[in-house]
């Protein structure tokens, strides 16, 4: 069966043109033009054809925390955010750092709405204290390699981890990417907000914003000492921004994302006490928001990635101080980065789709540009139609959106995964 | 909309004064030999602890009774928390009691914030971690006007732990929305990270301060902050911060002292100073009563509302 995408306006790293798709049954894109005509049609007139998103960032909870999201309903988020690809985090339990488990990841992420790329643990465990089997992972085709959830505090250890990652490039046929969660925990231990005014004043205790930039300029020395490629998480802090820009300069291996609710939120939002607002790292200051802004505007920061983090209700409803850190971000992601970063529309698409690609060494099949051969991942975009976010509504097992009742502009309204239609007019098939 | 005393941010000078004015009822209420009302009968009044404090409970268990309210006391550990039972389960527990109010105090800011927002009863923060605690500073209010007759012009050096202080936290707010300034006296490290919007000033020397308050307010020093490495021993900060014979000599005399309890002798005073005819220490306990009687009235209302909402109810 082909299925033309009928009327919208192409958009891909080679420019924009007015085109229908035409996606074959093998899965790839079998003719960009007009009047094309196939099994049949998806309407996308008024929208925007784009290469499917990658999220280099997200936590599917699975294997371990079932209750707050599983891979098949995190995939079904990210479909429905206009997703294909979603870098999964290693903080499962137990986490992926040996084969069996990276293979369980894969395994369960058969049949899901997004391709679900395991990333594995940097140290056994987690812990930081021993090195994971990276070689062994690598030969798997593990291309990434992160503790999130912590930042790796052993800068002896990092370095090693580093070094070692160096030399198992040729296996893996490209750069093995190390993402790290930046935050020297020594120095934000006890603090559950970024520290400033707000925390001042709402008796919270909080991190300075210092405990991350602290581990962004160590990292990046260790690149320099290294070689290795440095892939900078959820980037938060004005400090921080300037510190990869100058690395970039100087042409070191630094890659970095940022997320949307640290472009779009501030600290302020604690004022609530809501855990919803509690994340790591923290909502930060309005400078560091603009910084950040301005730090996906000049190319700085590469890619867009949410930090999809489920919690349920029941986790969420502690104090502030004991509730889960994280908040959800698939579904959102589009229309606040259409809104609040000021760009035109192909950065936008950039930002979440080939250039976090390229990060995540997908570019084979995602984030390629939509011409006749290439894989079919791809997404329909309205970027007028607004909605109303209500975390129930999400595909998320959890529902802990900081933007609750909020009206954003721009949707998906559909996703093809290797040529499936995985959402059609806004609503999962999956 | 229920109504709740989550903090005296957000309360005006109006507010506070109102509060104030009706604490001198309750006071006089509380001289009588048989120091009871019937002004919240049939009203039941849980207090909801998960931090011990018994001064503070025994404060507002025993302004319950006086104005013969129903009283439950909940002292909830963190050990229900840590069995997985969530903060809302415990209040939805609590709430299945029928209270009309909750009073909270919690470890960490905003909890009773949360709590108000997950229940029908008033909720009253009876201190929440680092950020407020309101019944505290409107009896700190009640007693320096009942002495100096009002906090207008009066200069308050608030001195010790700022940065962990929900005393200070409220008092600051209280003290200059009732027109007092207020002077911050602490070690760099005991100041809240930010003072942006604070209606304060901050000085490092006592000496230098003490001539020019009307009331100096002394907040407790927890030995922990020796070990969390803000300060370098007890010594230095008494030797510092601490108020002995000496330094009360520099308060102008008809100045005030004032402190939370429970005072730690030698470290925020020295026996001497705790004994000093300035110190109204022992007053700020009993107002500590009075005033949250008059909380209590205020957000569960009058006998009279009761009664007609009992008839009504009769009725339907």
């Amino acid at each position: 069966m082909t299925i033309v995408l009928r009327g919208g306006r192409v958009i891909d790293r080679s420019g924009e043109r007015v085109a229908d798709v035409e996606v074959g049954d093998d899965g790839l894109i079998a003719a960009v033009g007009t009047g094309l005509s196939g099994d049949t049609d998806l309407d996308a007139s008024g929208c925007v054809v784009s290469p499917g998103f990658v999220d280099l960032h997200v936590h599917l909870r699975q294997p371990g925390q079932e209750d707050a999201e599983t891979i098949e309903t995190g995939a079904r988020g990210g479909a429905l955010g206009g997703y294909t690809a979603l870098v999964a985090m290693p903080n499962t339990e137990p986490t992926t750092d040996c084969p069996a488990v990276i293979e369980l990841v894969r395994t369960l992420g058969h049949g899901a709405s997004c391709e679900i790329i395991p990333t594995g643990a940097m140290t056994v465990g987690r812990r930081g204290e021993d090195m994971a089997p990276l070689g062994e992972l690598v030969d798997m085709g593990v291309g990434i390699f992160t503790d999130d959830g912590t930042g790796l505090q052993d800068p002896r250890l990092m370095r090693r981890v580093m070094e070692y990652s160096t030399g198992l490039s040729h296996r893996l046929g490209r750069p093995v990417v190390l993402a790290q969660h930046c935050e020297v925990t020594a120095l934000s231990a006890g603090g559950y907000m970024h520290e400033g005014e707000w925390s001042s004043r709402l008796g919270i205790p909080g991190q300075p914003g210092e405990s991350e930039d602290l581990m962004v300029m160590r990292d990046i020395a260790l690149v320099r000492l290294t070689g290795a490629h440095l892939h900078l998480q959820h980037l938060s802090t004005a400090a921080g921004v300037a510190m990869v820009r100058d690395a970039k300069a100087a042409g070191l291996p630094v890659t970095a994302e940022a997320t949307p609710h640290h472009f779009t939120l501030t600290d302020a939002a604690c004022a609530t006490y809501d855990p919803v607002f509690k994340v790591h790292p923290p909502l930060r200051s309005d400078a560091d928001v603009v910084a950040v802004r301005l730090g996906l505007a000049d190319g700085t920061i590469d890619a867009i990635a949410t930090d999809h983090a489920p919690h349920t209700d029941h986790a969420k409803e502690l104090s502030f101080d004991l509730a889960p850190p994280g908040m959800l971000g698939l579904e959102t992601a589009f229309p606040l980065a259409l809104d609040g970063l000021g760009l035109d529309l192909p950065d936008v698409l950039a930002l979440l789709s080939w250039r976090p690609a390229a990060i995540a060494g997908l570019s084979d099949r995602h984030g390629t540009d939509i011409e006749p051969g290439n894989p079919a991942n791809l997404c329909v975009v309205d970027p007028d139609a607004t909605w109303v976010v209500s975390g129930r509504a999400m595909a998320s097992r959890s529902s802990n959106s900081p933007f609750e009742g909020r009206t954003l502009r721009g949707r998906v309204r559909h996703t093809m995964l290797a040529g499936q239609p995985v959402v059609v007019d806004g609503e999962a098939r999956r | 909309m229920t109504a709740h005393l989550l903090g005296i941010d957000g309360m005006d000078r109006a507010e506070i004064e109102e509060l104030l004015d009706l604490t001198d009822t309750f006071a006089e209420i509380g001289r009588r030999p048989i120091a009871r009302v019937p002004a919240l009968r049939g009203r039941t009044v849980a207090t909801l602890f998960f931090e011990d404090s018994t001064r503070t409970r025994v404060s507002f268990d025993t302004a319950a009774k006086r104005l013969s309210a129903d009283t439950l006391n909940f002292a909830a550990g963190s050990s229900s928390l840590s069995k997985g039972e969530s903060l809302r389960d415990t209040v939805d527990v609590i709430a299945s009691y029928g209270v009309d109010a909750l009073v909270v105090r919690h470890p960490m800011a905003g909890t009773p914030h949360r709590i108000a927002d997950w229940t029908d009863a008033s909720v009253v923060n009876a201190g929440d971690g680092s950020h407020e605690h309101p019944t505290q500073a409107l009896l700190d209010a009640y007693t320096i006007r009942q002495h100096r007759g009002s906090l207008d012009g009066m200069h308050i050096g608030i001195v010790g732990d700022i940065r962990h202080s929900r005393v200070a936290r409220s008092n600051v707010l209280a003290f200059s929305a009732l027109g007092a300034q207020v002077t911050l006296v602490a070690p760099t490290t005991l100041l809240p990270p930010s003072l942006v919007g604070w209606p304060v000033r901050v000085s490092q020397d006592l000496d230098e301060v003490l001539p020019t308050l009307d009331a100096c307010y002394l907040l407790r020093m927890q030995s922990e902050r020796i070990t969390e490495g803000l300060i370098p021993s007890l010594r230095e900060y008494v030797a510092d911060y601490g108020l002995n014979a000496t330094r009360a000599a520099r308060l102008p005399t008809e100045a005030l002292i004032c402190h939370p309890g429970p005072t730690n002798r030698g470290v925020e005073l020295s026996a001497e100073v705790a004994a000093d005819p300035r110190s109204v220490i022992l007053d700020q306990v009993v107002n500590g009563v009075s005033v949250r009687m008059a909380v209590l009235f205020l957000l569960l209302g009058s006998g009279r509302e009761l009664l007609e909402r009992s008839e009504s109810e009769a009725g339907a």
